[in-house]
C-alpha cells in the first residue's frame, strides 16, 4: 500500500511538473504588509488594507465609501507609490480628490463606460504590475449589472494581486468578492453636521439656508471579514493574515466637508 | 546598391539580386551582386532581358532605401570612432587613433566593425592601413577583413585590379590595351613616360597604385536623423502584413540608435496613402486637379521615457493604429525616430516600486484602446471657477524623481514622529461623487429654498439645506454659467427605489446632495453626492 501511495505520488508529482512546483508541500499563508487606510479609526478597527490580498468596502450611496477610498489613495500617493483608480461609471471628482489630500500626479484614473471594460481594465493594471494601490469603483453600477460578474473574475483578481506589493480595493454597494476579499469593511452613514453663524443655534436650516454650512458626516464601518491582524506585539506594519479576528466590531469616523475648494466665491466680474 | 535592398529584405542576402531602375517600361540593370553577374546578368541590360534568368531576384531601385543604408554605414563608422569620412555612398574611412584601448588591436576592430555591421544589416569588407587612399582601395577591392602594415602597401596592392581606382574609363580602356590590368603592373610603369601618355591623372593612378599618396581625412558632422523609408509595390489595406513591415523599419531603426548608444523619445509615422477606388470613380466626371495632393497618415508617437526596444515600440505603435486605423490603404512607409539619451536609473532598496516606464506605456495604450485616449490619464485641475472643470494628463508617476522620495520619507517622518501621535487625528475628507451628466431634477420651492426634489426616479424631502451659493464666469464666452448652488439633505420617500433599498439605520433614507439652478438653462440639476 505504502509502495503504491509513494508511485502515486511521483506519478502525480511528475504531471505537475513545471506547473506546480511541489504539489505535496504545505504552504503557509503569507505575511502581508499592511499600510494605513489614512484614518486611524479604521486602521484601528481593520489594522489597515493588506498589500497583495483584495479588500472589498461596501455600503449604500452616501455611506462613506469614496471618503475612505481618498484617505486611502492620499496616503499612498503620499508615500510616492503609483495609484489607479478604475471608474466603472465615471463619477471620480479631481477636485474633491485634490482637497482630500490625493497627489493626482501620482494616480492613473481609468474612466470606464461599462462593466467589461471595467473588468478588463482591472485585469490589464493588475497584470501590469508595479501599482502600489489600484481601487475598483463599482459604486454606481446596478447590482443586477453586478450580479452578473462571474465569480471566477474575483478569483482572477485575488490570483493577480498575490504575491504583488499591490492593494486591491473594490467599491460597491453590496458585497461582491464574497470569500476571495481577504478583508471585508461595510460602512454605514451616521448622522450630517451643520453650523451655522447664527447666534441661535435652533435656528433651522429650512428656515435660514444660508447661515448653515454642510459640516460633513458620520461614518461607521463594520469589518464583516478579516484574515488580517496584526502579530501579537508586532510594533511596525508587519501583521499577519490569521483566520477572521476582528469580525463584528465597528468604528465610527466623522468627515470633514473641506469647504475650501466647493464653494469658492471668488468669480470673475459680471458685465456691467 | 543591392546592400540596401539586401538590408530591407534580408532573404535576398544569398540569392542573386540585380536592381533596375528608369521610367516603366524603360527599365534598365543598373546594379547586381556578385552572384548575379556570376549567372550572366550584365550591366544595361533591359528588365526583360533579366527576367530571363529565372534564378535572379530583379527588384527595382529604391533611393529612400539606398539613403538609409548610407545613414546606417554613417551609424556604423559613428559607432566606433568620432572622427570619419563620408567618401561615397558606399564607403566610408573611420581614424583608428586611439582606439586600441577601447577595442584592442587592429583586427579586434575590423572583426568588430564587421559584428556591427551585421547588427546593422549590412555586409561590409574592412581594410585597415596606414593611409587614406590605400585602405579605402583595399576595401573595394578585397574582400573580408584586409590589413596592410606600415611600408608594405605597394607590394599589398600589387594584386589589386585596376578598376578598384576608379579610373576615367578612356585611361582604363587605355591600359587594359596596353595590358595593364593590376596596380603592381601599373606601378611597375615608368612615371616620366606614363605622364607623357596620360597626362597627370596618369601620376596620380600611378602614385595610388603604389600607395604612395598620404592626406587628410574630410571630417563629416555627425548627423542626428534617424529615419526609415519603405515604398511598396503593392498596396496594403490590412493590419497584420503593415505589423510586419513596421517591424522590420523599427528592427533597423533600434539598431541604429543602439549603434550611437541612444534610444528614441518619439517615433514619427507617416503613410502615404492611395485614393480609394470609390473617390477615383466619383471624381471621374469632375475636372483633374493639376498636381492632386495624395492623402497622408500622420502619427507620432510619444515615449515617456526613451526606448531601443523595438517590440515594445511596435506594440505601442499597433494598438495606436487599431484604435486610429488609415482610412485608406498604405503605399508608403515612413518611420523617423528622435534621438535621446537612453534612461539610466538606479532604483532604492527603500523606495516604493513603481511601474516599469516601457510595461507603463504598454499598459495605458492597451487601456486607451480599451476606453478611448480621452478617458485615462493624471486628472489635472484647470485654474478656474467653473465647476468641476478638469483635463485629462499623461500618467507619469513621479516614482524616480528625488524629491518625491523626500517628501514621502518626510510624510514617513511626520506619521512616524512624536509630534503627530500627540496632535489629535485629523478629519478625513468628505468625497464628493459627480454625476456625469448630471440628472435634471424637479425642485419645489418653499420661500425660495428647496423643500421638496425629484430626479432620476427618486423622490423625497429636503430636510436640511445650505445655500444658495451663487457663482458665475466666462461671459466673456459663449459658454458663460450662473448657477445657485444648494448643499440638500434629502429624506427620499419610502416608495422610491432608494427607500425601499434602505435598512434600519440612522440615516439609511437620506442622502447628501449638490444641486444647482442653472439660471442660463433655466432649471435645476444634481452634481453629484457626498460619499
Amino acid at each position: 500500500m505504502a509502495v503504491s501511495l509513494a508511485t502515486l505520488r511521483s506519478n502525480v508529482e511528475l504531471a505537475l511538473a513545471g506547473r506546480v512546483a511541489a504539489p505535496f508541500t504545505y504552504r503557509d499563508r503569507n505575511i502581508l504588509e499592511i499600510v494605513s487606510t489614512g484614518i486611524p479609526a479604521v486602521d484601528s478597527l481593520a489594522a489597515g488594507l493588506p498589500r497583495g490580498a483584495l479588500t472589498e468596502i461596501f455600503g449604500p450611496a452616501c455611506s462613506g465609501r469614496t471618503s475612505l477610498l481618498f484617505a486611502a489613495l492620499a496616503s499612498r500617493t503620499a508615500h510616492a507609490e503609483a495609484c489607479a483608480l478604475i471608474d466603472g461609471c465615471d463619477t471620480f471628482d479631481p477636485h474633491s480628490a485634490e482637497a482630500a489630500g490625493v497627489e493626482l500626479k501620482q494616480l492613473l484614473w481609468v474612466r470606464c463606460q461599462n462593466i467589461d471594460q471595467t473588468l478588463r481594465a482591472t485585469d490589464l493594471l493588475l497584470q501590469s504590475g508595479g501599482f502600489g494601490f489600484i481601487a475598483l469603483d463599482l459604486s454606481d453600477i446596478p447590482l443586477k449589472v453586478l450580479r452578473h460578474v462571474p465569480l471566477d473574475a474575483w478569483f482572477r483578481f485575488r490570483r493577480a494581486v498575490e504575491d504583488t506589493p499591490t492593494v486591491l480595493v473594490v467599491l460597491g454597494e453590496e458585497s461582491n468578492a464574497k470569500t476571495c476579499a481577504s478583508l471585508v469593511l461595510r460602512l454605514e452613514a451616521g448622522a450630517a453636521h451643520w453650523s451655522t453663524t447664527l447666534e441661535n443655534q435652533a435656528a433651522d436650516s429650512p428656515r435660514y439656508p444660508f447661515s448653515w454650512l454642510f459640516d460633513g458626516f458620520d461614518v461607521r464601518a463594520e469589518v464583516l471579514r478579516s484574515r488580517v491582524q496584526p502579530v501579537a506585539g508586532g510594533a511596525g506594519f508587519q501583521k499577519k493574515l490569521v483566520s477572521a479576528g476582528a469580525c463584528g466590531r465597528s468604528e465610527i469616523f466623522e468627515t470633514n466637508a473641506m469647504w475650501g475648494y466647493h464653494t469658492g466665491a471668488s468669480v470673475e466680474p459680471k458685465p456691467k | 546598391m543591392t546592400q540596401a535592398i539586401a538590408r530591407a529584405e534580408p532573404v535576398l542576402r544569398d540569392r542573386a539580386v540585380a536592381l533596375t531602375d528608369g521610367i516603366p517600361p524603360l527599365c534598365n540593370v543598373v546594379a547586381a551582386n556578385d552572384s548575379a553577374l556570376q549567372a550572366g546578368i550584365r550591366w544595361g541590360m533591359s528588365k526583360s532581358q533579366a527576367a530571363q534568368f529565372g534564378a535572379v531576384e530583379i527588384r527595382h531601385r529604391s533611393r529612400e532605401q539606398e539613403k538609409a543604408a548610407h545613414a546606417a554605414l554613417l551609424d556604423l563608422g559613428w559607432s566606433v570612432s568620432p572622427w570619419i569620412e563620408d567618401t561615397a555612398p558606399d564607403t566610408i574611412v573611420l581614424d583608428l587613433t586611439g582606439l586600441a584601448s577601447l577595442f584592442g588591436s587592429e583586427e579586434e576592430i575590423a572583426m568588430e566593425l564587421l559584428r556591427r555591421a551585421s547588427g546593422l544589416g549590412l555586409a561590409v569588407h574592412v581594410a585597415i592601413a596606414s593611409k587614406v587612399d590605400v585602405a579605402l582601395h583595399a576595401a573595394r577591392g578585397f574582400p573580408g577583413i584586409t590589413l596592410i602594415p606600415p611600408g608594405e602597401e605597394s607590394k599589398r596592392l600589387s594584386r589589386l585590379p585596376l578598376s578598384a581606382l576608379a579610373p576615367a574609363a578612356e585611361i582604363l580602356e587605355t591600359l587594359e590595351r596596353w595590358g595593364v590590368r593590376t596596380c603592381g603592373a601599373l606601378a611597375a610603369l615608368p612615371v616620366l613616360q606614363l605622364s607623357e601618355r596620360l597626362g597627370q591623372e596618369g601620376v596620380r593612378l600611378h602614385k595610388l597604385a603604389r600607395g604612395a599618396i598620404s592626406r587628410s581625412l574630410v571630417l563629416a558632422g555627425p548627423e542626428m536623423c534617424f529615419e526609415e523609408e519603405m515604398a511598396l509595390d503593392y498596396a496594403l489595406a490590412d493590419l497584420e502584413p503593415l505589423a510586419f513591415l513596421l517591424g522590420r523599419l523599427l528592427d533597423q531603426l533600434c539598431a541604429r540608435l543602439a549603434a550611437r548608444s541612444l534610444a528614441a523619445s518619439a517615433i514619427r509615422l507617416r503613410f502615404d496613402l492611395r485614393d480609394s477606388f470609390e473617390k477615383d470613380f466619383q471624381d471621374l466626371s469632375a475636372p483633374p486637379l493639376p498636381n492632386p495632393p495624395s492623402p497622408i497618415y500622420e502619427k507620432v508617437l510619444g515615449l515617456p521615457v526613451p526606448m531601443q526596444d523595438s517590440k515594445m515600440l511596435l506594440k505601442l505603435l499597433r494598438l495606436q493604429l487599431q484604435s486610429d486605423p488609415p482610412q485608406a490603404s498604405i503605399v508608403k512607409i515612413f518611420l523617423a525616430a528622435d534621438p535621446a539619451r537612453p534612461r539610466a536609473t538606479q532604483g532604492g532598496l527603500f523606495f516604493p516600486s513603481s511601474p516599469d516606464p516601457e510595461k507603463l506605456e504598454l499598459t495605458v495604450a492597451r487601456l486607451a484602446n480599451l476606453v478611448g485616449n480621452s478617458n485615462i490619464g493624471s486628472p489635472e485641475l484647470v485654474d478656474t471657477h467653473r465647476p468641476g472643470e478638469f483635463r485629462m494628463g499623461r500618467f507619469a508617476p513621479a516614482g524616480d524623481e528625488p524629491h518625491i522620495h523626500r517628501k514621502a520619507a518626510a510624510a514617513s517622518a511626520a506619521s512616524l514622529g512624536k509630534e503627530a501621535r500627540n496632535s489629535p487625528p485629523r478629519r478625513p475628507a468628505a468625497a464628493f461623487r459627480i454625476f456625469r451628466p448630471e440628472f435634471p431634477a424637479t425642485v419645489k420651492l418653499c420661500r425660495d429654498f428647496p423643500a421638496r426634489i425629484y430626479f432620476h426616479g427618486l423622490s423625497g424631502n429636503v430636510v436640511a439645506a445650505s445655500g444658495p451659493w451663487k457663482t458665475s464666469g466666462d461671459w466673456w464666452r459663449e459658454d458663460p454659467w450662473q448657477q445657485d448652488e444648494w448643499e440638500v439633505d434629502i429624506r427620499f420617500d419610502s416608495s422610491s427605489g432608494r427607500g425601499e433599498r434602505a435598512a434600519a439605520n440612522s440615516r439609511a433614507q437620506d442622502g447628501l446632495y449638490r444641486i444647482y439652478y442653472d439660471s442660463v438653462r433655466a432649471g435645476w440639476f444634481v452634481r453629484g453626492r457626498y460619499d
